[in-house]
């Protein structure tokens, strides 16, 4: 009798599909509808931004930044403007500081709203996806109104703001913060004890505080495992330690405790935002520093003065000039620690610029997380973990 | 007790109804969708939109050519060449902004110490083909013209946070 010899089938998950966010191609080894291997295949997406920003002065990097990770570019800006004022030395004006922490946590929301409610869509629940972009769509206009661009904002700047805020915005961004739990509250009501959500999300893709720390997980991912590690509480930047906020962690580490942290994470984000608000409405004071040899002068002096203009023309073509040396400084972006390793010869350009994506580190777990699941609980934890690709591939 | 009350629950279905008795509420409320190309949204003064290039109200072009732009532009999407006048002034022979590597980044209008070039308020420039988004001079100052009141009001409005 001839024996059926079973070999395990091999599938491709992606480049195009739906729930792989973005051009992730994950190459499946799959017996029956387990998954014995999974094996994501990254760089359908590289640009090479790192080797651009060496051809780049400073000043030119912040837009490439924005297009890492697309959903929130105010947190990459922040890392690399935080780097850069590393090496510089440069004092940031409170103002600016309060200003960059506000759009940072904005940009926050920006990124869990889209994070969850696709992640929703994609395990079946489509109407979050649905409600939020509303709540998105109004936020955005925040960050449109402050720097004149939905998405990619070009807001930071080495040592402040590009603006600063407009009259009446930090109004209306409270009166925001007034509706925007409710619809948390609603989406909540959908989503949190939702029987078929949760039978899609608990226990699986577990990850326990060991395993997080050996893969090197940061951000929410990590702290669903039952870590309180949070870059803004461990080494405060820019406002944080002024601020008075919470980190909300997660017990089980599976996909079900990493949208519940998420969703923590929100009403945190909002209660900073709240304080920021609140304290930029009584401080007053310039929104870049007045170091002529960093940030250009205001367009009035520039017209008027000639020390003015001739500052404006050397850092519009030059840049600014960053004494030799070397940092690593991480953010606690939304997705976890973007760093920047921003090496300076003492030149008008990066030596070497290296970014350290959030993402990339998660989604090397991908086989950890996935072995011996279904093919469909695959999709559950890459929306879980929150990949995007700009930053993967950079 | 809660053991009870959990199964009660799950047995009712309670959290799937109240969720699908949220989605009802939802039913009257107003809508938010925009019907676009009848109704837009708001842009700030700030928006960063399709290039033009201005002229003083005497009628005569503001770019003097210093090139502030094409240097600081990360996309490297300028390119200008120029050469004195026949009254001897500094203009652009030629003022080319490619459309398909511009970023928007708002860059030039910074740099601009003329206010010349500005990223206005037009957002709808589509074009059938690709040759049609490699901009000129002649493109970018009819832009200017078509656009001027709209971006001298929006210049006059954030002129105290620039």
């Amino acid at each position: 009798m001839a024996q059926n010899q079973i070999k395990n089938m091999t599938i491709n998950f992606g480049p195009q599909h739906p729930a792989a966010h973005g051009v992730l191609r994950m190459v499946l080894e799959m017996d029956g509808e387990t998954i014995d291997r999974a094996d994501p295949h990254i760089g359908l997406l590289h640009r090479g931004t790192e080797k651009l920003i060496e051809n780049k002065t400073y000043q030119q990097s912040t837009p490439y930044f924005d297009r890492l990770d697309y959903v929130a570019p105010q947190n990459q800006e922040h890392a690399f403007v935080l780097a850069a004022e590393k090496l510089l030395g440069v004092e940031v004006p409170e103002r600016a500081q309060y200003i960059r922490v506000l759009y940072a946590e904005i940009g926050r929301l920006l990124n869990h709203i889209l994070n969850i409610s696709s992640y929703a869509m994609d395990i079946g629940a489509m109407t979050p996806m649905l409600w939020w972009f509303e709540d998105r769509e109004i936020m955005m206009e925040f960050c449109e109104r402050v720097c004149g661009a939905r998405m990619h904002m070009n807001y930071y700047r080495i040592g402040g703001v590009a603006r600063d805020l407009p009259e009446g915005l930090l109004d209306d961004i409270l009166a925001y913060l007034d509706e925007a739990p409710k619809m948390i509250d609603d989406i909540e009501t959908l989503l949190t004890d939702n029987r078929i959500f949760k039978q899609r999300t608990v226990d699986i893709g577990k990850v326990t505080a060991e395993q997080a720390f050996d893969w090197g997980f940061t951000g929410p991912n990590l702290r669903a495992s039952g870590i309180a590690w949070d870059l803004r509480k461990a080494q405060p930047y820019d406002a944080y330690a002024k601020l008075d906020f919470d980190i909300p962690v997660g017990k089980n580490g599976d996909c079900y405790d990493r949208y519940v942290v998420r969703m923590l994470e929100m009403r945190e984000s909002i209660k900073i935002i709240r304080q920021c608000c609140e304290v930029l409405k009584t401080l007053k004071g310039p929104a870049r520093c007045t170091d002529r040899k960093v940030c250009p002068p205001p367009r009035a002096d520039m017209k008027n003065s000639m020390e003015g203009l001739i500052h404006h023309f050397k850092l519009m073509t030059e840049g600014v000039r960053v004494p030799a040396g070397e940092t690593y400084t991480a953010v606690e972006a939304p997705k976890g620690e973007f760093a920047v390793f921003l090496v300076s010869d003492g030149s008008n350009k990066p030596y070497r610029c290296k970014i350290r994506a959030p993402g990339f580190v998660h989604l090397q777990a991908m086989d950890m997380m996935c072995k011996g699941h279904m093919l469909a609980d695959a999709v559950a934890v890459i929306g879980s973990i929150d990949i995007v690709f700009g930053e993967i591939d950079r | 007790m809660s053991y009870i009350d959990r199964h009660i629950r799950a047995f009712l279905l309670t959290e799937l109804l109240q969720g699908m008795w949220k989605v009802f509420t939802y039913m009257f409320k107003p809508c938010v969708t925009l019907n676009y190309p009848y109704e837009k949204g708001p842009l700030s003064p700030r928006f960063r939109g399709e290039h033009a290039l201005r002229r003083y109200p005497n009628g005569e072009e503001r770019c003097i050519a210093c090139k502030l732009c094409e240097a600081v532009c990360p996309a490297q999407a300028i390119t200008i060449e120029a050469e004195p006048r026949d009254d001897n002034s500094r203009r652009t022979t030629r003022y080319d902004i490619d459309m398909t590597k511009c970023i928007f980044c708002g860059f030039c209008e910074e740099a601009c110490p003329v206010d010349a070039i500005v990223e206005g308020p037009n957002f709808e420039y589509a074009t059938e083909t690709r040759e049609e988004l490699m901009y000129d001079k002649q493109k970018l100052l009819d832009n200017g013209a078509r656009w001027e009141l709209e971006i001298a009001e929006r210049l006059r409005q954030d002129a105290p946070y620039r």
